[in-house]
């Protein structure tokens, strides 16, 4: 975070992340063997199927977008120390209300309708996590709780409204919002199977960025996160500071789920409640809260959920296989964060003792009581 | 249903049958949870834990045919994923609340994972003991069957009510979880502490698990848990970290959960699912009534969520 240029800073910030990402990848490896599985050719298959040609990329990418938009849902509400985790439910609350949008002024320009849809669903999430925001600041209700608990809500509405007011007659199996017209949906980029979604997710994290780093409201947001009684005493006003930033995370999931039914679905129906907004959790916490690694790792874990097919097909592991590499993966970069500052290493200072890392279970400098 | 023969008489018949069988897990698991809070820690990964319990209970009882060794089982993995949970969420710099979430994708790969096989066949289930007798009609006969691990449930609240009162432990971890820093001044290991208290609370929340798969719904799938393990945190709170309470609530969030599904059967499909988001809201609705900014919860124990 200093200003000053510093290498040794810059090697651990690049060398902890990539330890971690192998050491979870042998971790994943091992519990392949142990299934009988050879855990290089799994490897291989994951990078075909998340990274390795242009035609599967694509697929990551998809996966990527509303990652990106859910994890600022956290991502946000963390500057100002808050601890927010109903993105699934601004999800799922932004894609009906896209959809209602997109159904009610179907005959409007698809431009407008587009637009229409994006309003729509950034409105309806921003006021659901607004809700949890306002909450915390008048009644002193544990944020993460209750926006954990709108999760259930939102997700209780979207079955309740798909399976009865809502539904189309002729969506049998799974049951639906009637679809939106081709014409508006959100299209794909030149020459791709992207969706424009893409380009929502990154732009929201840039600006997210320059909002929370180079502006006076972010500076704002970062001090009451700080200390929430000296931003009272410099004359603050925390109370709106939650409202907006509330909104605002809770708008980036709204316009997620609104990608994904404008892009994806093209319906409201239960799959939008498949974990993008857990996952944007995840990417929010393993990105250290900061906007713009939250692209990368929504990258990296678009990848990981692309390769689910291929492990079936190729390999006939479970498709929950996604989910044990996805979990390995994520406990270690999380532990891998109590690692910095703990190898002589990295320090700026002359070292003459090669310490390469070592095992976690070293002491640590924090005064940890005997294990 | 049990409802079917007995018409409108049935509903309050199934809310008390669907509350003592929809309210098992969430006692184990919200007591668990209490264990865990009380030291100061949050566990949000016991939703993982409870699927895995629910699957190593089925498959070991499938494979081995004794419905109580899976107990056993769920338990054991439970007390697995907890130490991983206890271990990492005390590293320094480690958010507790973010190792719960990739708990809970970790524990349900697993529990996915090694319970595909499980899936079709079908597994010896926990006997039942039956209240009713045979002169009862058969849908009143069928309500009252309890399962032993309800009644297991309705014993551990108060002992773990006396424990944390009355011995020696139970003060150490309150002290753990109210001050850390008195507890280190009295010489008590607060990683020890800890790492045995998220142990055992997900040791309970397995054991919950195996009530889902061995007694109630009494099956093995994918969508076995409808959140519990995540309403659990909710609940503790709700309780207000009294295990005594955590009992009664997890059978008010039981009946709540089985109140849809008791209209259903009677013919009012209407807003089924509103109902089973009724728990949700009550938790909501009353936190919103009982907190206050001016003080914190009473009985909230002081190092919860402050990351010391």
């Amino acid at each position: 975070m200093l200003g000053r240029y510093n290498l040794r800073g810059t090697l651990e910030k690049v060398c902890i992340p990539l330890g971690a990402l192998i050491v979870s990848l042998v971790i994943f490896g091992l519990f392949c063997a142990a299934m009988g599985e050879n855990p290089f050719a799994v490897y291989g298959s994951i990078w075909k199927a998340a990274f390795g040609k242009w035609s599967t990329f694509q697929n990551t990418l998809i996966r990527a977008s509303p990652l990106m938009l859910a994890s600022l849902c956290t991502v946000l509400p963390a500057q100002l120390g808050l601890v927010i985790i109903g993105n699934e439910g601004a999800l799922v609350i932004g894609g009906l209300a896209a959809v209602s949008v997109g159904l009610a002024i179907a005959t409007f320009p698809p431009l407008l309708v587009q637009i229409g849809m994006a309003i729509g669903g950034m409105v309806a999430g921003g006021l659901w996590i607004m809700a949890a925001g306002a909450l915390r600041h008048y009644r002193a209700v544990n944020e993460t709780i209750s926006s954990l608990l709108l999760n259930y809500v939102a997700i209780a509405l979207l079955n309740h409204l798909v399976g009865g007011p809502m539904r189309d007659p002729s969506s049998l199996n799974k049951p639906s919002t009637y679809p939106l017209a081709d014409i508006n949906m959100l299209g794909t980029m030149p020459g791709s199977r992207v969706h424009w979604g893409l380009i929502y997710g990154i732009i929201a994290c840039i600006i997210s960025y320059v909002l929370i780093r180079r502006t006076t409201f972010g500076f704002a947001a970062r001090t009451a996160g700080g200390n929430i009684r000296a931003a009272r005493i410099a004359g603050l006003p925390v109370g709106k500071l939650t409202l907006i930033i509330c909104f605002l995370a809770g708008s980036c999931a709204g316009l997620a789920g609104m990608v994904e039914v404008a892009a994806v679905q093209g319906a409201a129906n239960e799959s939008l409640n498949v974990g993008y907004g857990y996952g944007g959790v995840l990417v929010a916490f393993v990105a250290r809260q900061s906007p713009l690694l939250a692209v990368f790792i929504s990258v990296l874990l678009g990848g990981i959920l692309a390769s689910g097919g291929i492990l079936q097909r190729a390999h006939d592991l479970p498709d929950a296989t996604v989910l044990v590499f996805q979990g390995i993966v994520f406990l270690v970069i999380l532990f891998s964060e109590s690692l910095y500052g703990r190898f002589e290493f990295f320090k700026e200072k002359p070292v003459t003792d090669d310490s390469h890392p070592r095992p976690p279970s070293t002491q640590g400098p924090e005064p940890t009581p005997s294990a | 249903m049990a409802t079917e023969a007995l018409g409108w008489w049935g509903v309050p018949l199934a809310i008390a049958a669907g509350t003592m069988r929809g309210g098992t897990p969430f006692i184990f698991v919200s007591l668990g949870e209490c264990l865990t809070e009380k030291s100061g820690k949050i566990n949000l990964g016991l939703e993982g834990t409870l699927l895995t319990g629910a699957m190593s209970a089925y498959g070991i009882s499938y494979l081995t045919g004794s419905p109580w060794l899976g107990v056993l089982v769920a338990g054991v993995s439970g007390l697995f994923l907890g130490a991983i949970h206890g271990w990492l969420s005390q590293q320094p710099r480690v958010n507790d609340v973010a190792v719960g979430i990739a708990m809970i994708i970790f524990g349900s790969g697993v529990a996915f994972f090694l319970g595909k096989p499980f899936i079709q066949p079908s597994a010896n289930q926990l006997p039942t003991i039956s209240l009713g007798n045979a002169s009862m009609p058969p849908a009143l006969e069928a309500a009252l069957q309890i399962s032993p691990l309800f009644l297991l449930g309705l014993a551990i609240a108060p002992i773990m009510s006396w424990f944390f009162k009355s011995t020696r432990w139970g003060l150490f971890i309150r002290a753990v979880g109210d001050s850390p820093e008195a507890a280190r001044a009295m010489g008590i290991s607060i990683f020890k502490v800890r790492m045995l208290s998220i142990m055992m609370g997900s040791f309970l929340a397995g054991i919950g698990g195996a009530s889902l798969s061995l007694y109630y719904p009494g099956v093995w799938t994918e969508r076995i848990s409808s959140g519990q393990g995540l309403m659990a945190v909710a609940l503790v709170i709700f309780a207000r970290w009294n295990p005594m309470l955590c009992l009664w609530a997890s059978l008010l969030f039981g009946g709540a959960q089985s109140l849809g599904p008791a209209l259903q059967s009677v013919g009012i499909e209407e807003g089924y699912y509103l109902f089973n988001a009724a728990p949700y809201v009550l938790t909501l609705v009353i936190m919103i009534f009982t907190c206050s900014p001016k003080r914190t919860l009473s009985g909230a124990p002081g190092a919860l969520g402050t990351g010391q």
